[in-house]
């Protein structure tokens, strides 16, 4: 466990939390990432611009932590995974209902049932996959 | 103006989140994820934290609302059934997860890395939510039969 972060993690943590609230609070809309891109991609009336500003928020918080020194990690592999990746990851949080954010946070909140089981069985498949991926070679 | 306002305020603490948790690093994630090997409890502990702010305000302050502050219908599912759907859609993004380390959030907030890796992702993605979109139907139909 040398990786672990804890105060960091928690922290950021928090800061999720208070995104969602604020966002339900407010607005009555459900943080959940995959679902505020998927709108931006079949725009509704009124609907559209409260999307894009979240995304946008997301998109441009780096320029906030700059001053901390803070930076983003570059991200490198093989380019097919991360194609392949994409399309499983977008395909499945449409059928699914929400991703890490909706179904994981938001929907975990309000106890959710079928937010508890799709969170529980994404991180067990995701470990299983990682699995075979790095301990047994396959993939 | 207020619905503006709250969605660029939530999107930049979000992205905040995502970022000083530093679930922008798919290897940081793919640790999570690699529980046989040096494995690195954090994105738990991120959810923990998360789960810790948004579960009492929601039960304490948001749930008995009738509407947003901004006078809105809460537009959370009131679909409570477990479907081949949600099972299957959840399976399939688990596969994707764990091929990458790389989830919807943690793509947007890393916009600005410059990876082209992480621009391939989002593009894929788009891609497999328009490829949904335009077979949802499909599924709704098997699974609700």
């Amino acid at each position: 466990m040398e990786n672990f972060t804890p105060w960091t993690s928690l922290l950021g943590g928090a800061l999720l939390g208070l995104s969602a609230v604020l966002l339900m609070l407010f607005s009555g809309k459900v943080a959940g990432i995959s679902g505020i891109l998927n709108g931006l991609l079949t725009p509704k009336k009124d609907d559209f611009l409260w999307r894009f500003l979240f995304i946008l928020g997301m998109a441009s918080s780096i320029l906030l932590l700059v001053p901390f020194s803070i930076e983003l990690p570059t991200v490198s592999g093989q380019p097919l995974a991360f194609i392949i990746g994409g399309l499983l990851v977008g395909f499945g949080t449409r059928l699914g209902n929400g991703c890490t954010s909706g179904h994981g946070i938001v929907g975990i909140g309000r106890f959710s049932k079928r937010s508890i089981i799709a969170t529980c069985l994404f991180i067990s498949v995701a470990a299983l996959v990682v699995f075979l991926r790095l301990h047994v070679g396959a993939l | 103006m207020l619905n503006a306002i709250i969605a660029l305020i939530s999107g930049i603490l979000f992205g905040t989140g995502m970022i000083v948790s530093n679930m922008v690093d798919p290897t940081k994630v793919i640790n999570f994820l690699d529980i046989t090997g040096h494995w690195d409890p954090s994105l738990a502990v991120v959810i923990i934290g998360a789960l810790a702010v948004f579960t009492p305000c929601y039960h304490l302050f948001i749930k008995q609302r009738r509407h947003a502050i901004n006078g809105k219908e809460f537009n959370w599912t009131k679909n409570t059934k477990v479907d081949g759907k949600l099972l299957l859609g959840a399976t399939i993004f688990g596969i994707g997860w764990g091929l990458v380390g790389i989830c919807p959030g943690p793509s947007i907030s890393s916009i600005g890395n410059g990876s082209i890796s992480t621009y391939l992702f989002i593009a894929s993605m788009l891609c497999g939510m328009a490829i949904a979109n335009l077979n949802i139907n499909i599924f709704n139909k098997k699974c609700s039969s």
